[in-house]
This record gives structure tokens, sequence and C-alpha cells, in this order.
């Protein structure tokens, strides 16, 4: 006869534990789910207004919402950036941060700036703002697409002139929205997996030893994603 | 003043590959073994568990394995005229930390080394003459014979449980294997892998142009299996998160899934974690260490171990440095060729063709560590280096190892970086791509090495050490020569388009694209204690109970992944102290 006791897994599921909150979205499929804050009413942790309009706008020419497949903003990819600013990675907290400091040195040396990321994008959105500004009269989010497109071409190629301390704000800015993109939702982009459904990467599944057989050469894997936390799309 | 601990037999610097195996050896000699690990502990629950490990941002492109550049790291210039920076965020290389070290990340490719690559100068003088050899080319015999680590390599691989297709067994060529590999005395304990598409089209490609293709040899489970500690593995189940993640299977060889476990029930053996070694302590006479003193993070203090055997364990860019800053064997200075501690750093020569097929769905997330098919046709036995003008060779691989979108995204050159045309050249080309790749050699000279910098510093105070390093012509003609054999290859598997990136004339050492964690010598093995930290039983020439593991004994890169040789290395060292050293500890040559 068996000895466990169910009646505290029941307590804990009753009182909303730990057991009981995981067990109410372990494979939940995303319909049945709360929809998200609305990008322009969500709280920034690390972004003022001003960043986080920049990078809503920004974001969403790096990976636009027209054509086929979500784009940054339907997959929340600002919502990952804020988030990265707000933690280690923006805090430059796992890096040698230790000076002298060369800017300047040659790019194969790596990243010398003695700022960390999220300062490298405030001071890089300052920077990049004035720029366009001054070329266009425009803060870059009041441009139109086309213009906001010409200005990053710009950006990218080192056309905006940018103190050295500041010198990977574009790569950071593109290698973080992709990141977003493409992430395990449990980082706050790749919204609804949406990514993941347009390329066809199943995600957390991890096991697929069976489509190593000769039989499934060339045949597309027939399941969708999952997510970390047990969501499927 | 430094706390003092209880005397331990043996001290261990570093709990990854090679301190869990000279652990275990020597804790079955009866020896009280301690090891010091200045990472936390991990095993396969929780760390590696399914499904949190299977976080690409967290692991793959944030590192969560990895040392971290805040507790230590090197500074890199590129030639002695230039000064030095700080290798601040990870890039070029990823050395683990933590218990297991970078044996828990990797992906399990384990290859022996070529006999003709542990006496590289003695060969390539008998071959093709002195005259050869660039008057700046610092390479060296090791010291010890392919003969007489073949046990040792056959010992690693048994315990490893390594799957693969023998090609020479005893001097029989066995069809389906590596032609060219030196003789083994058995086949492999475990069958090759299932192989991906990518592998089978480039088998047949391969074949049909008279090359002799064969499954990688991989410590990649294919089957069950038990090893000599009786510690168990299961195949591998192509999770496609390998690299650069612990395995979430019981399936990729590890210093856990291989030998910790049983480790750890030895009554005699124990390890500390969050213990970084600071310093080899020596006598005052100079010739023994009497133990080490490290920092203990919990207590916030320092510590003397006293041991009377202190086996340096650590990633060969440690051990270096600790060698360095404990004065073990003279520092090496590239002006006047002497010296030995630091000499002959070297890396990996690699580059590869991508190739982008319209029709064919590769499923790339479909991936083990291990995957792929190679050629060894174009290895360092089967080149004229005096034809051909360089010294060196590579072996040839195609692999399908993940199909991690932030990193896996190969795409043509014609789609754009971001925007529109971005978005659908993803949907278009992701799973449509494969790549042919070179893993080649790398010689070492005399201004690539390791010493200490006179300006940037550790958390505890300690100088950092200095890389000197750059790209030679030698080792580009060798990579050039590559290209040269792998794009035919390319070309007769017909594409819809396909590009190259091998290095080309005056490239230089770029720190910050991943290129791969082999770096290697700093603490090099050989005949003579003029020209080599450790004799042939990796024993330092100056202090003889003190030995040093691991690749920094490398004279100079060999064409292949340098675990199995690392592996070996640490068998026949465990057995010349156990065998030789403990009833008569002594310089052993």
């Amino acid at each position: 006869m068996s000895t466990r006791d169910f009646r505290s897994t029941r307590r804990q599921f009753l009182q909303g534990g730990a057991a009981g909150a995981a067990l109410s979205t372990v494979a939940r499929p995303l319909a049945a789910q709360e929809p998200p804050v609305p990008l322009e009413d969500y709280q920034a942790e690390f972004f003022d207004a001003a960043e986080w309009t920049f990078v809503m706008a920004a974001t969403a020419r790096l990976i636009p919402s027209e054509g086929d497949g979500p784009g940054a903003l339907e997959t929340r990819v600002p919502v990952f950036i804020d988030r990265e600013m707000a933690g280690e990675f923006g805090q430059a907290a796992t890096w040698y941060m230790e000076g002298p400091h060369q800017p300047d040195a040659a790019p194969l040396f790596g990243y010398q700036s003695p700022l960390t990321p999220a300062e490298v994008y405030r001071g890089g959105i300052n920077a990049f703002n004035d720029w366009c500004r001054s070329e266009h009269g425009e803060d870059f989010a009041d441009l139109d697409a086309d213009a906001q497109d010409a200005a990053l071409t710009a950006l990218e190629a080192g056309d905006v002139p940018l103190d050295p301390e500041l010198r990977d704000f574009f790569s950071l800015l593109l290698q973080n929205t992709k990141e977003g993109y493409f992430a395990d939702p449990r980082h706050g982009g790749n919204h609804g997996m949406a990514s993941w459904v347009h390329i066809g990467f199943p995600g957390a599944r991890a096991s697929f030893l069976e489509w190593t057989d000769p039989s499934k050469d060339n045949v597309a894997y027939p399941l969708g994603p999952v997510s970390i936390a047990g969501e499927r799309a | 003043m430094a706390r003092e601990e209880k005397r331990k037999d043996v001290v261990i610097v570093g709990l990854g590959w090679t301190g869990s195996i000279l652990g275990i050896e020597l804790a079955d000699e009866g020896l009280e073994v301690l090891a010091l690990e200045r990472g936390p502990d991990r095993d396969t629950v929780p760390d590696f568990q399914y499904p949190d490990v299977a976080d690409e941002l967290r692991y793959g492109v944030r590192h969560g394995f990895m040392q971290k550049p805040k507790n230590s790291t090197i500074t890199m210039r590129h030639n002695t005229n230039e000064t030095a920076l700080p290798y601040r965020q990870l890039g070029s290389y990823l050395p683990g930390d933590g218990v297991g070290g970078a044996g828990i990340h990797w992906n399990g490719h384990n290859w022996r080394a070529m006999a003709e690559e542990f006496r590289l100068r003695s060969y390539v003088e008998e071959e093709f003459g002195a005259d050869i050899i660039p008057d700046d080319m610092t390479i060296q015999d090791w010291g010890v014979t392919y003969d007489e680590l073949e046990p040792h390599f056959d010992r690693f691989e048994y315990m490893a449980g390594i799957a693969g297709q023998a090609g020479n067994i005893n001097g029989e060529i066995i069809p389906g294997g590596n032609p060219f590999e030196a003789p083994r005395s058995r086949d492999f304990p475990m069958p090759p892998l299932p192989q991906t598409l990518n592998g089978r089209m480039f088998k047949e490609a391969a074949e049909a142009m008279g090359l002799h293709p064969f499954p990688r040899p991989a410590a990649n489970a294919s089957e069950a299996y038990v090893n000599e500690y009786g510690m168990q593995l299961g195949p591998c189940n192509y999770c496609g998160f390998c690299e650069r993640y612990g395995c979430l299977n019981y399936s990729k060889a590890s210093p856990q899934t291989c030998i910790l476990d049983a480790l750890k029930r030895r009554p005699n053996f124990s390890y500390r974690t969050h213990c970084e070694v600071l310093k080899v302590e020596k006598a005052a006479d100079g010739k023994t260490a009497t133990g080490v003193t490290y920092w203990d993070e919990e207590a916030g203090e320092e510590v003397f171990q006293p041991a009377d055997l202190v086996i340096l364990a650590a990633y060969q860019l440690h051990n270096t440095h600790l060698m360095l800053l404990s004065g073990l064997g003279e520092p090496y200075n590239p002006l006047t060729g002497e010296g030995v501690t630091g000499k002959n750093y070297s890396y990996q020569m690699t580059g590869g063709t991508g190739m982008f097929f319209e029709d064919i769905e590769f499923n790339p997330f479909v991936g083990a560590g291990s995957n792929g098919y190679c050629i060894d046709d174009y290895a360092i036995n089967q080149i004229d280096f005096a034809a051909e003008g360089f010294i060196g060779g590579s072996y040839i691989s195609t692999s399908q190892t993940n199909g991690q979108p932030i990193r896996s995204m190969s795409l043509p050159g014609g789609v754009p970086r971001w925007g529109a045309g971005w978005k659908e050249g993803i949907k278009k080309w992701y799973g449509h791509s494969m790549s042919i790749g070179s893993h080649g050699s790398n010689m070492s000279f005399r201004d690539c090495y390791l010493d200490l910098d006179p300006t940037y510093t550790d958390p505890h105070g300690r100088p950092l050490m200095r890389l000197t390093f750059d790209w030679k012509d030698n080792d580009i003609r060798m990579t050039q020569f590559m290209r040269r054999q792998i794009e035919p290859i390319v070309q007769s598997m017909n594409p819809t388009s396909w590009g190259s990136g091998y290095k080309q004339e005056g490239a230089r050492y770029d720190i910050r694209p991943y290129q791969t964690t082999h770096n290697v010598g700093g603490t090099i093995m050989g005949e003579d204690p003029k020209t080599s930290v450790l004799n042939r039983y990796l024993q330092c020439w100056d202090v003889h109970n003190v030995f040093a593991m691991g690749a920094g004994a490398f004279p100079q890169n060999i064409q292949y992944n340098p675990t199995g040789v690392v592996g070996a290395l640490a068998y026949w060292a465990s057995e010349a102290i156990r065998k030789d050293y403990l009833p008569n500890p002594r310089p052993l040559v």
C-alpha cells in the first residue's frame, strides 16, 4: 500500500504554492494565456521614456513587421533588451572592466570601452538622436521608415561620428535584437515562440535521434516548438 | 597570516578531466588526495537537467558554464612591439570553470595524434631536411612516442566510452575507418554514432573523389556502456545542445559521467570548491614544493595546504600562469630563446566552406557534438612539406551539432544583416545549409609565448598573464592548401551557392570571434631541461614533486582536438607516478 501523502500536494496546489504554479503552466497552449502588457504601457526597468521610444523604433526597422513572419515588436524584443540592460549582461557583471582602457585600440583586441553595454546604449542613443536631429531635423523615432533605414545604415557603416567608447553601439543593438528574437521566451522576447515557428526551429524539444535515420533524409521535422516553461506553439 | 590546513599526500589544482583522472588513480593507491577547484560544484542534476539547460541565450551566448573574465583572464598582443590589452569579454576561446572544467562543455571530438606529431622536428628533419624549418619556428619533439602512449590512449578511450570505427588495428587496415591513423591495439569501445544527412552527402562525395571518409571518433555514447570505474553512459539522443552545455542525457563523456561519482565514494578523496590556488610554495632549497596557498572564498582568507605531491590540473593557461607566479621553471625570454616557462604557445588553424542547398532540408537541430564524417587524406603524415612549402596538416570534416538560431544561422552572401531582407532570408535558408571545415595544426614560433603582464592584475592582485601571438605565413599556407582541397569536394556536391572562409596572407589574430578552446604550450614537455618545462612524465624538471597535466605540455599544436592526447598523457603520467615516483620520489629523468 502506498504511503505517499497526497494531502500535502493538494494543499500546495490550492494555496498556489510552487508546485501548483508549475502545474498550471506546463504544456499550456499559448492561446489560453493572458495577453502581455502592450509595449506602449510596459514599465521599462532600465530605459527612460525617450530611450524606450528609440529602442522600439530601431528594433522595428532591424526586424520589421512587414512581410512574412513576425517582427521585433510582435516578438517583444524591446522587453528582452530592457531586461538584459538591467541585468548581468548590460552591467558587464562578468567582464574584466579594470583600467587602463584604450577604447580606440584596433578592433582585433575586442571590447575595450570603459563603459558597460547599458552605458553604451545610453550614450549611443543620445549621440545617434543628436545626429538624426542635425542631419534630418528629428529624433530617430520621428523619421519615416526609409529615413530610419538610411540612418541605421549610416550608423552601421561608421558614418555617424561616435566617441570610441561608443563604437560598439550598433553591433550591440543588432546582436541583442537578434538574441531577443530567437532566445527562449523566458528571457522576455520571442513572444509566442513566433520566430521559431517562422524558421522551423523546435525550441527546447531536445530529442531527435529518430531523425538520423536515412528514411528521414530531407523530411521536415513535423512538430512545432516548445519553450522551457512548457508552452507549445 | 594564512590559515594552515592538515597535510595531504596529494593536492590537485583543478577538478576537470585531468584532475579527476589523477584523483582516482592516486586515491586508488591509498593516498590522501585533495582537489581544489576555484569554480562552483556542478553535476548532471541539477546543473545540466532538462529543460532548463536547453537555453541558448544563457549557456550558448552568455557562456553560463564558462570562466568569467572578471575573475580570471589574460592580456593579448600580436607582437612584442604592441601593448597588450585585456581579453575583457569572452570570444576567441572559452575556458570552463567549476567541477568538470571544460570537460562538461566540449563537443566530444576525441582523437589520437599521429605518431609523427610526437616527434615532429625529427620527422621533418629526417623526411625533408632541417633546412625547410624556418629559423623562427621552434617546433620540438615531445620526448614521448606514440607507441609508449598507445596503451594510455586505449585506456582513456575505454574509460570515456568513445564511439568510432577503427581504421588500423595492429597494422591491419580496416575498411570504413581512418586508414592513415597510427595503429591501435583494438577497436573502439562503441560503434560509431548514427549520422545526419550532411554527413552522408559528404561521405558520398569524398568517396567519389577517391578519398577515405570515416565517422568522427565521438565522446557521445552510441549505446549503453559501463566503464572501468562502474560509471554508466546511455546513447546520445541528438538533443542539439552539446558544445557549451553540460549533457542532459548521461551521453557525453565528462568527469561527471565517467569518473566523479566513483571518485567521490573514495573515503581518501575530498574536494573543495570556490578555492582558487594562488601559488605553489617551494621549500627553502627550491628543489621541492611544500604545498599550495589558495584563496578560500567562503571564509574570505588565504589558506596554506601542505602536500607531498602537487598536481597542476587546471586549464593550460592557468597552469602556465601558476608556474610563472610560483617561479617554477625559468620564464621564457623570446629575445634570447632561453628560459622555458611560457614558451611555445600555439593555437589551432581552422577554416571552412559553407554550402547552401535550396531544395534540401537538413533539420539542423538534429545534432550531436561529435556527429559527422571526416577525412585524413591531407593529414600531417600525408603531405610533402618540401613541395607544398609549409609544415602541418588538417583533418577535414562536416558536422551537424545544433540548430540553435542565435548562433547557428548561416546565410548566403547576398542576404542583408538586418531588415525585411534578413527576415525573408532566415526563413528561406534556415535548415538549408551545411559546411565542410578544416581543423589544422599550428606550429610554435619564437615570438609566440606567455609571460606576466606589467600593467593589469586579477582580483587577488596578481599580474594577469600576457599572451603574445599572431598567425604566421607557414600556417596560412597550410590553411590555403586545405581550401584548395575542400572547394573541389564542395563543387562536386553541386550546392545552390557556397562561400569560403580561410585565413589569407597578412591575416592577424582577432580575439573577438570564437575559434577554438585548444590553447596549448607554455608548460611544454621534452627531452632537455634547457628547452622544456616538464620531462617526458609531465614532471617539472626543477621541482620534482610538481607534475603538470594538460595541453600546456604540447610543444606545438597537433592537427586534432586535444582532449584525447590530454587524457592519454594524464594516464601516462599517473602510471609513472604510481609505479616509479611514489616508491622513490625523485626526478624521474
